[in-house]
Parts: structure tokens; C-alpha cells; sequence
């Protein structure tokens, strides 16, 4: 009992670890600015960024698939939405009051909207292929990828879209706060009326609803539970009653949800829309997962372990940063984190026998 | 006369030219066990689709309670309260206990699960099969396959069930298990359900069953009530020959030593195992699951890590890969045929010339015909039935299969043939062909090491058994001074 439950600390025992890691080096090298209040609402911004979309890529890789889009269909339907905000009828009212506000207003509203079906969109076009064809869930997203790159690019004219400063309203630019840290969505609270303000980004407001919703999702409803059942073994599923094609189907489609906040969150960080930023983003995004504790066989993963796979990644590459490593080599490490996680993660569950005849010296097997 | 809780009358079903079912019927009352029994290749696995509505009959028509039942998908079948439990279990490894018994109950759809509130049905259901001390959230990944079995039991109880239907439960299950397996069936025949037992080891059905229907080549040939008919008479029903058949014997006389196994050891802290084997002998090894023969012949064969002691074979000292052991001359023949004995996508030819390709080649390309030529041979020396020597082997049957990697182990020109479970899961034709051809490889001068859970084959088969318990080689006597009783209380000795 005690092992599974040190086990289930794994990702969170990392995690520690490498902040240890960083700051000590950060002292040693670097300007000490690693634990500080400002960095850490600069990485959980950050890591704001690949959580989201991870949630979805979460539900995914649990039910047995995985989706190699999510990095192009985030910055898709950034994109849209940074073309909406570019033609943009009138400006941005700087409060609800002007005249122009309420044109304004339905014509965010209609852009998010937007966003939010072409995400979902996606999803549903990569679930619908998934279950109506007998092809892996790898090779359909690997194909869906480029087409949804190939999407942005023709929607952005192959060139980024800008939106003009004035269209894009003050809460959005607040959604990610990062390294221009000081205005916040939600304002900062007082702790008990002391001199100690707790400023809590926007963009993990977000994460942590978002959060909430999908581990309660997971954990206490049906639906949950038959996604486990089909990554856990899907013929056991179909037995007993689940429609595997319709829950798949609308598994990636909620993915496609989380996609879209993601980029809701990427465009009020770059503030503008570029396809090509996607290609590659997925990749940390699964990485996520899996350092999380997600198995890509199906049938395993968390939505807190995700949330603290995006938070390792971040550290890592914020650490190296403030340490002036170049990205290059930061890109190793993080390679190299991943492959550690996994190796971990099938020790964890069935196990190289290789391995194990090398630490124990217990008689192992049966028969 | 009560109406038959199930009726399957006149059944036929054929898949283009081969008849598969031919006017089959059973009748299961609630409270008792039918057992059925076929060969492989009996029809007992189309029967089973028709029931739970997995293939639609052509021809004949179910009754459940009187009512007409006609399943278009197993969904149908598991509705209508027919719970089948097959050998490979159907449950999600990944989920807990509770959930997988709760799988596709509690409502569809986006409903909110109330653990909580199901939590006393699923301990409920889990007394009834004598699992009160399991935790309902444990994973169900981690339990054993006997509990395993009856956490699918429970589900089919949860789900008001009125027939259960085993197919080959205890196959992978130690005798202990079995005991309680069979201790829950007598509970659910108090409570009225009828089950169907499929299995082939007669000695359980005559435990268990209280009536019995055969199955051979399609056709019912023979049901009635277990206590009016003796196991003679079933077998000669399912074999459709005389019995004397079964353990065809070869003479043979042993010779001198081949194998002379040292103090070997698996792991720094398992038994220490000494033993010897002659040419021309069939050696057999007995003992419960768990008891150590498959690591042990694993490490013989070097797949596994030796970690004292010494193997000597023809002669020479045995180290190394295990490339180094079949140039020695072993060969082995794995328990699990499906993943260890054959390339399932590969041809027969592929298959037979496996890892023994070097006496065809030149320049490292293949003489392909020489290598045809080899393999139509052993073809015919094991009686493989296949059409084609280019046929796929996942398309043979359980038997035929088998008889291919036998022909592997031959084709290397094995001087010890070590078999693990090599009659698992065969029809009882295709057995007594296997046995005959230990005989052969026997008389001919080579060694068969004969492992097997199944007493009664043992017994017939081999010249000398060894007992193995807990790791350890407990006692070594001809097959003429052990008996099923003596080599039982041995296995289950407790002593190191």
C-alpha cells in the first residue's frame, strides 16, 4: 500500500527534485533569481501553456490513443482568432461602457466561439477517422497534422497574422501574464490584509478550472470511467455495453476544446497568429502526460501528474535559461527527462526483466 | 418436467463448404451443470458463438425460459442474462476491482458515478463467490487469475445472470483454486443458475457436471446424466476410437547419460538442482504451478541467467548464449506457443527452418529449394494437416501448430527436446500423435525432458518423472513407482 502510494509521488518527488537541482545551480552560476515569487508566476504561466492542451492529450492517452495534431490545431485556431480580432469591426473599448462596446463585445464573442468550434473541429475529425477506420490514432493525427498546418497556412496567407494593438481587448492581453508581469486579470489578494500580495497569473486560474472540471470528469463520471475501460482493454469495453466509437469520438473532440483554450492562451502570449509555432508543440505536450504518469498503452494517467509533467518541463527550461544555457541543449535534457520518464514508467508496470535481475537477488516468476 | 432454463435445438451452421454445426442441441436446467465436452475442432467455440450471438445460426433455435431468443451481438446475449467466462478474461486490468464489476451499469452515458451507493451490491457479489476480504479498490491487474475469474463472476452475478457458461476455467489455475472455483459453482447452483462447463479433463467434469453432451465433428453425439456413463465411454464418444489408443507406446531403451545438471541455480537464493538424464529416455517433470520447472528449464536452455552450478551436455561443457546450446544440440519447445513457439504472421516454412537456416546458405543467401525440400519433409514426418507448406501458421488449429514447432526443434537436429506443456490446450487425437512421436524421437536415441501439469500423460508417457516444489528438484523415481496421489503430496510438500 505504502509503495503504490510512493509510486503515485513519483512525478511530484521529480518535480522537487529539479527545482533543488536548479536552484542550487542557480546560485552557483547563476544570478539567484530561480525561487523567487516572479519566476514562479512566470513558470506556472508558462507552463500554463502546455498544461491545457495536455489536459485533453490526458483523456486521450488514457483511452488508448494519442494525437500528434494537438500542436497544429492549437496554433490553428490561434490564428483564427487573431484573424478575427485583425478584422475586428471597431477598436476595443477600454470599458464596457463606450459606444461600440456592445458591437465589440458579440464580435469576441462570436471569434471565441469560433476558436472554439475550430478546435472542437478538429477533434472530431481526428475521433471520427479513429473510429470509423481501422487506422492507429498515430498515423490518422500524424495525417491530420500537416492538414491542419496546411489550414493555418492558407487562412494566414502563409505569412503571421497580426492583430492591431487596439482590437485586442485588455482582458485577453491579461490571460497570460508571463515575463511582463505585472498586470494580473484576477487582482492580487492581500493575505489577511498583511503587506504580502498574492498575485496568482490569470493563465493558471484557467489551468486550475479547467483542471477541477476534467479530473472530476475522469474520476466520478461514467463517461470517465468507460475511457479508462476502453484504453484498459477495449474488447472488455465493447462487452459490456460501451460505445467505443461514440466515446472516442467524442474524447478527441473534447480534446479539441482544450486545444482551443490553449490557444486562446498562446495568442494572448505572442499576440499574434502563426501556424508553423504548432509543429512541435505536441511533443511537449505528450511529454507532459507521460512524465505525469500517463502510460501510452491506455488505461493510466492523471490530471494532476499532467499538470505537474507541463510544471517539470517548464522548470527545466526556465532553469536553463536564467542559467544561459542555450535552447539547444535545453532541448536535450528535456529529451532526456522523457526517456527516463517512460523507462520509469514501465519499470513501474511490468518491468524489463533485464533490470530486475540486476538489483534483486529475489527468485522472480512462476510455473 | 420443468422447461429447460436454455434449449439450443437443431443448430446448424456452416461456413461455405465446411459444415461447422450440424443439428446440435443442449438443454441446461437452472440449478445444474451441463458439461461440454469436444475436442478442439469439435464445434464447442462455434456453438459458443451462436449462443452469445457473436454468428447467427442457419439453421435451428434458442429457447431461454420457454421464450425465443435471438441475439444479433453479444451485448444481446449478456442482456438476456447469459454470462460467458472464457479463458483469455474479459476485464480491464488498469481499473479497479469495483469498477470493472460495475462496467456498463449505473446508467449510460455522462451520468455521475455513486461508488459509494454501489459499493454494498459489489460486496455482496463478491461474498457470494468467496472474495469478502478483497478490497474493491484494488487493482484488478494485480490479483491472481483465480480471483481474476471470479471478479468476472461477480460481474455476471451483478448483472442477474441465469447462466454462466466456463470455458477451460481451469487451465491456468493451481489446484487449490480449482477447489474454491468448484466450491462457488455448487453456490451458484444453489441459487438456481444454470452453467455450462466446458473442459476436457474428464475428472473435473465428473466433480462438477451433473449432466454431460459431447460434441465430435460437428454433430451431438451423446448426452445424459455424468453419474450413468464412464469416463471410457466419453472418450470414446469425443474420439469416436477405442481408448486403448490414447498413450501409444514405443519401446525404447535408455542409454547412457546425455544431461548432467550440477548444483544449478537460477537466482543466488533458489535450491540448488542436481539431476541427470539419459539418451533415449523420456524424462518428465511434475509439479504445481509456481514450482519452478518453466525458470528452470529456461536457465538449462540459457534464456535465463545461471547463477551457480554447471551443465553438462554430450559431453561438453554448456555456457554461453543459447546459440551455443542449440549447437550442442538442445532444443526447446516453449509453453507459450502463441508469443515463444511459433512467428505467427510466417509460413509453415519460415517456421520449421527458423533459426537453423545455416545449412542452406552460401554467401549468406538462401538455397530456397533446398530448404522447401526440408521442410515438405518434416511436414509429413510430424503429420502437420495444413494444405500448403506456404500457409500462414496462425491459420492452423491449436494442434497443428503445435506440431510445427515440434518440427522446428527437429529440424535443428535436437538431441534433447525440451517440451514445456506441449499437449496444452490439443485435442485428444492430436495428443496421442504427440506422444507417439516422444516414443519415436526416444527409440531413435534422442532425449525428450517432458514437462506437464497433466498427471495421467505423465504417468503413461514417460520413462522417469522428477518432482519439482518450491523451486526445488524434490525426488526423481521411474514413472512405474510414482502414482497421481504420490507425485500430488510431493508437489505440495511444504518442507525447503
Amino acid at each position: 500500500m505504502l509503495k503504490k502510494q510512493l509510486w503515485k509521488l513519483g512525478p511530484l518527488l521529480a518535480f522537487f527534485a529539479i527545482l533543488v537541482f536548479f536552484w542550487l545551480a542557480d546560485r552557483t552560476w547563476g544570478q539567484g533569481q530561480f525561487i523567487s515569487a516572479r519566476n514562479f508566476r512566470v513558470m506556472m504561466s508558462s507552463a500554463a501553456l502546455i498544461a491545457v492542451p495536455a489536459f485533453g492529450m490526458t483523456i486521450i492517452i488514457i483511452s488508448g490513443g494519442i494525437d500528434l495534431s494537438a500542436g497544429t490545431a492549437l496554433t490553428l485556431c490561434g490564428t483564427v482568432l487573431a484573424l478575427m480580432l485583425k478584422h475586428a469591426p471597431v477598436a476595443a473599448p477600454e470599458t464596457l461602457l463606450e459606444s461600440g462596446s456592445m458591437q465589440f463585445t458579440l464580435w469576441m464573442g462570436f471569434a471565441l466561439l469560433l476558436m472554439v468550434l475550430t478546435g472542437a473541429g478538429c477533434g472530431m475529425v481526428n475521433g471520427t477517422l479513429i473510429s470509423a477506420t481501422k487506422v492507429v490514432p498515430f498515423i490518422v493525427t500524424l495525417g491530420t497534422m500537416t492538414i491542419y498546418l496546411g489550414i493555418g497556412q492558407i487562412l494566414s496567407q502563409e505569412s503571421t497574422v497580426y492583430a492591431p494593438k487596439e482590437n485586442v481587448p485588455d482582458w485577453l492581453n491579461l490571460c497570460y501574464t508571463g515575463s511582463n508581469a505585472e498586470n494580473y486579470l484576477i487582482p492580487p489578494v492581500n493575505l489577511f490584509g498583511s503587506e504580502i500580495t498574492f498575485k496568482i497569473p490569470s493563465s493558471v486560474f484557467i489551468t486550475l478550472f479547467l483542471a477541477f472540471a476534467a479530473g472530476v470528469l475522469m474520476r466520478y463520471t461514467v463517461f470517465g470511467r468507460n475511457i479508462f475501460a476502453i484504453g484498459s482493454s477495449e474488447s472488455t469495453a465493447r462487452l459490456c455495453g460501451i460505445n467505443a466509437p461514440l466515446t472516442i469520438t467524442a474524447v478527441y473532440t473534447l480534446a479539441g476544446f482544450f486545444v482551443a483554450i490553449g490557444g486562446l492562451l498562446y495568442f494572448a502570449d505572442v499576440k499574434n497568429g502563426n501556424p508553423s509555432d504548432g509543429t512541435g508543440k505536441e511533443l511537449e505536450i505528450i511529454a507532459a502526460v507521460v512524465l505525469g504518469g500517463g502510460s501510452l498503452s491506455g488505461g493510466r494517467g492523471s490530471i494532476v501528474g499532467t499538470m505537474i509533467g507541463a510544471m517539470i518541463i517548464t522548470a527545466i527550461r526556465n532553469g536553463c535559461g536564467l542559467l544561459s544555457i542555450p535552447n539547444t541543449y535545453t532541448l536535450i535534457i528535456i529529451g532526456c527527462i522523457i526517456i527516463v520518464a517512460v523507462v520509469v514508467d514501465q519499470l513501474r508496470h511490468g518491468s524489463p526483466e533485464w533490470f530486475f535481475r540486476m538489483i534483486t537477488r529475489n527468485p522472480r516468476g512462476n510455473s | 418436467m420443468t422447461t429447460p432454463l436454455l434449449q439450443m435445438k437443431d443448430i446448424r451452421k456452416r461456413f461455405g463448404p465446411t459444415v461447422a454445426l450440424d443439428q446440435v442441441g443442449l438443454e441446461v436446467h437452472a440449478g445444474e451443470v451441463l458439461a461440454l465436452i469436444g475436442e478442439n475442432g469439435a464445434g464447442k467455440s462455434t456453438l459458443l458463438k451462436v449462443l452469445s450471438g457473436a454468428h447467427r445460426s442457419d439453421a435451428g433455435e434458442m429457447l431461454i425460459a420457454g421464450e425465443l431468443y435471438r441475439p444479433r451481438r453479444p451485448l444481446d446475449a449478456r442482456n438476456a442474462g447469459i454470462a460467458m467466462i472464457y479463458q483469455e478474461l474479459n476485464l480491464a486490468p488498469d481499473l479497479s476491482v469495483e469498477d470493472n464489476i460495475l462496467l456498463g451499469h449505473s446508467g449510460t452515458g455522462g451520468g455521475s458515478l455513486f461508488r459509494k451507493k454501489q459499493r454494498q451490491r459489489v460486496l455482496d457479489v463478491l461474498q457470494m463467490v468467496g472474495l469478502d476480504s478483497l478490497d474493491p479498490t484494488a487493482i484488478v491487474g494485480q490479483q491472481s487469475v483465480a480471483t481474476q475469474q471470479l471478479i468476472e463472476v461477480s460481474r455476471a452475478l451483478i448483472s442477474n445472470a441465469k447462466i454462466i457458461l466456463f470455458d477451460e476455467p481451469t487451465s491456468s489455475l493451481p489446484q487449490k483454486d480449482v477447489a474454491q472455483l468448484f466450491k462457488i459453482i455448487a453456490r451458484l447452483k444453489e441459487q438456481k443458475i444454470g452453467i455450462i462447463y466446458i473442459s476436457h479433463f474428464l475428472e473435473e467434469v465428473r466433480t462438477v457436471a451433473d449432466r454431460y453432451c459431447v460434441l465430435r465433428d460437428g454433430k451431438g453425439v451423446g448426452e445424459g446424466s455424468i453419474a450413468e456413463v464412464s469416463d471410457a465411454q466419453i472418450i470414446a464418444l469425443m474420439v469416436g476410437r477405442d481408448v486403448s489408443d490414447l498413450y501409444p507406446t514405443i519401446p525404447h531403451q535408455p542409454g547412457d547419460t546425455i544431461l548432467c545438471v550440477k548444483g544449478v541455480k537460477g537466482h543466488a537464493t533458489s535450491p540448488s538442482i542436481d539431476f541427470s538424464i539419459r539418451s533415449g529416455e523420456i524424462f518428465g517433470l511434475a509439479g504445481l504451478v509456481g514450482s519452478g520447472r518453466t525458470e528452470l528449464v529456461r536457465t538449462l536452455f540459457g534464456l535465463d541467467y545461471l547463477a551457480a552450478g554447471s551443465i553438462e551436455f554430450d559431453g561438453q561443457k554448456i555456457h554461453g548464449s543459447v546459440k551455443a546450446r542449440m549447437n550442442a544440440g538442445m532444443g526447446l519447445l516453449s509453453e507459450d506457443r502463441k508469443h515463444e513457439g511459433l512467428a505467427q504472421e510466417l509460413p509453415i516454412i519460415e517456421n520449421t527452418t527458423l533459426g537453423s537456416l545455416g545449412r542452406y546458405t552460401r554467401f549468406g543467401l538462401i538455397n530456397l529449394r533446398a530448404r522447401e525440400k526440408a521442410a515438405i519433409d518434416l511436414m509429413k514426418t510430424v503429420e502437420v494437416k495444413a494444405h500448403s507448406e506456404y500457409q500462414n501458421v496462425s491459420e492452423l488449429s491449436g494442434g497443428n501448430q503445435q506440431k510445427v514447432a515440434i518440427a522446428r526443434i527437429l529440424h535443428q537436429n535436437a538431441k534433447l527436446l525440451i517440451m514445456d506443456e506441449p499437449t496444452k490446450g490439443i485435442d485428444v487425437g492430436t495428443k496421442s500423435e504427440i506422444y507417439r512421436m516422444m516414443g519415436e524421437l526416444a527409440a531413435a536415441g534422442k532425449t525428450v525432458l517432458f514437462i506437464s501439469s497433466y498427471l495421467p500423460e505423465l504417468l503413461a508417457v514417460c520413462d522417469r518423472i522428477g518432482v519439482m516444489a518450491r523451486g526445488g528438484l524434490k525426488e526423481i523415481r521411474d514413472a512405474a513407482d510414482w502414482s497421481e496421489d504420490s507425485i500430488m503430496s510431493v508437489a505440495t510438500s511444504s518442507e525447503r
